[in-house]
């Protein structure tokens, strides 16, 4: 717990997609989720939070300190690691909820890094609150979601296949933006890494993970996904040195020619203000 | 010495979620006093002291929006079930996935007028935490990053001198709204009869638990 991260974070991540859907909306038949206000599209928090988790399972394989506790179904080799025999020895309740919270800390990376809900109904022992905390992402420009009708050429049963005297087609929906790039703003808390022992090997990987996440996220919904920028904002102390609004406002993503659609990355120019930067604040500009 | 401060708050999103209204989240109208504290407490706080809103100023007209999430459908507990020897310690988000909406707010700005009470421990010169809280808000530095009712809404907040002008007039009544949860009497709720007259909320009055 003592090497925890000394330092308040912001950071600011920028993502594209070219012909894909990066989130889809549950409520709007899987269509890339919009703001009904603006036309920008939105990815939401925990959209990215799984892909990071993704990430660090794929990474680091499932050895503790870097085990995740929320997966994904992979099938992989499972270790058996009970927390209960880690506190079994403790018989006071109360006591022993709060040793299996910071065995938990210990152990996944994701409860250090993002927190979780670990409450019964009968002893609501609170949460782990943890360090990292995304908002929503949104699109810089208005984003125009297209539906593409494809076609199969097989059927699912032999019904259907005698319904269409052989024919065996069927038609889908794909739903997908040419381009958009996406703008998400990132907090990280030193007093509370502090609390969960979210130290600085854990920042390294988590800002790998940043880089690298879309990478290992490749399906046929996705289209092409990248991380373009990260930049970071680091202050000198745990509280921090700025406003963290002030911070972001330096940088500054726009359309070179606002003529045209963007399709491509090469269509914005980032302009990023380093001089205007509060002292006490170091700004590192990840990739 | 300065009675009180005034924090001027703002943020994109915002989801003051109703008691009654929980699973598929819908938010109330506007800030509860309890969401306002949470956000004093995330810049400064200590045990010796605390923060009582005095008044929520609500400043951008009431929009919702609805969003829609995949969640994990239950908590995690400390218990045999979840944690025992033959089982791995994790849990498979397909086994145990909700769809679940969040009725949210857009475009919230608020200004929160509030002072604190002294506790009674030792540490208690009240002209210290107001210097300490002051000089926090206006270097931007907080504890952790404030938010508006759940963490993936977080909060810009600066120092207020002068309250803006309000963009509603007459009087609305909010209904009963939460006003916060008493933790010495076993975590009970309390609400109160939220009026909004000419934008501002007055939170000083009798509770009702």
């Amino acid at each position: 717990m003592n090497d925890s991260i000394q330092n308040r974070y912001e950071f600011v991540l920028l993502f594209d997609v070219k012909n894909g859907n990066p989130n889809g909306d549950p409520d709007g038949g899987n269509l890339p989720r919009i703001d009904p206000e603006t036309g920008h599209g939105i990815t939401t928090d925990v959209c990215l939070k799984r892909k990071v988790r993704n990430y660090v399972e794929l990474f680091k394989e499932n050895q503790a300190p870097y085990n995740i506790y929320i997966k994904e179904k992979a099938i992989l080799t499972e270790r058996r690691q009970p927390a209960y025999d880690a506190v079994e020895e403790e018989k006071n309740k109360s006591k022993k909820i709060s040793k299996a919270r910071v065995w938990m800390c210990k152990n996944f990376f994701d409860v250090r890094t993002f927190g979780a809900v670990m409450s019964t109904k009968e002893n609501n022992c609170g949460q782990v609150r943890g360090p990292v905390q995304f908002a929503f992402s949104q699109s810089i420009d208005p984003v125009v979601p297209l539906e593409a009708t494809i076609t199969r050429m097989a059927v699912e049963t032999k019904k259907e296949a005698d319904a269409q005297d052989g024919d065996n087609r069927t038609m889908g929906r794909k739903t997908y933006i040419p381009y958009g790039l996406y703008r998400v703003h990132g907090f990280i808390s030193a007093p509370l890494a502090k609390q969960t022992g979210f130290s600085e090997n854990d920042l390294e990987l988590f800002w790998n993970s940043l880089k690298n996440m879309f990478d290992h996220d490749r399906s046929a919904a996705r289209g092409e996904m990248a991380a373009r920028k990260l930049i970071v904002f680091k202050h000198d102390s745990e509280l921090g040195n700025a406003p963290a609004h002030r911070l972001f406002q330096l940088i500054d993503v726009k359309r070179k020619d606002e003529t045209r659609p963007a399709r491509a990355f090469s269509d914005y120019e980032v302009t990023f203000a380093k001089d205007k930067v509060t002292a006490g604040v170091t700004p590192l500009e990840m990739f | 010495m300065r009675y009180g401060i005034k924090l001027r708050v703002w943020g994109n999103y915002a989801l003051f979620t109703r008691p009654e209204m929980k699973v598929e989240r819908v938010s109330y109208d506007v800030i509860t006093p309890s969401a306002a504290r949470g956000i004093l407490e995330a810049i400064y706080w200590k045990p010796s002291i605390r923060w009582m809103i005095d008044r929520i100023h609500v400043m951008q007209p009431v929009r919702f929006e609805n969003i829609r999430r995949n969640e994990l459908a239950n908590r995690v507990s400390v218990n045999q079930r979840d944690m025992d020897e033959g089982k791995t310690v994790c849990r498979y988000i397909e086994d145990d996935r909700q769809q679940r909406a969040s009725m949210v707010l857009r475009n919230v700005e608020y200004v929160i007028e509030a002072h604190f009470k002294i506790t009674g421990s030792d540490d208690s010169d009240p002209g210290k935490h107001l210097a300490i809280f002051e000089r926090r808000v206006k270097k931007g530095q907080c504890f952790h990053r404030p938010y508006f009712g759940c963490r993936e809404f977080p909060v810009n907040f600066e120092w207020c001198d002068e309250i803006p002008a309000a963009v509603f007039t007459g009087r609305q009544d909010l209904g009963f709204m939460l006003h916060d949860i008493d933790f010495a009497n076993d975590m009970t709720p309390q609400f109160f009869r939220a009026v909004m007259q000419d934008g501002v909320i007055d939170c000083r009055q009798e509770v009702i638990s």
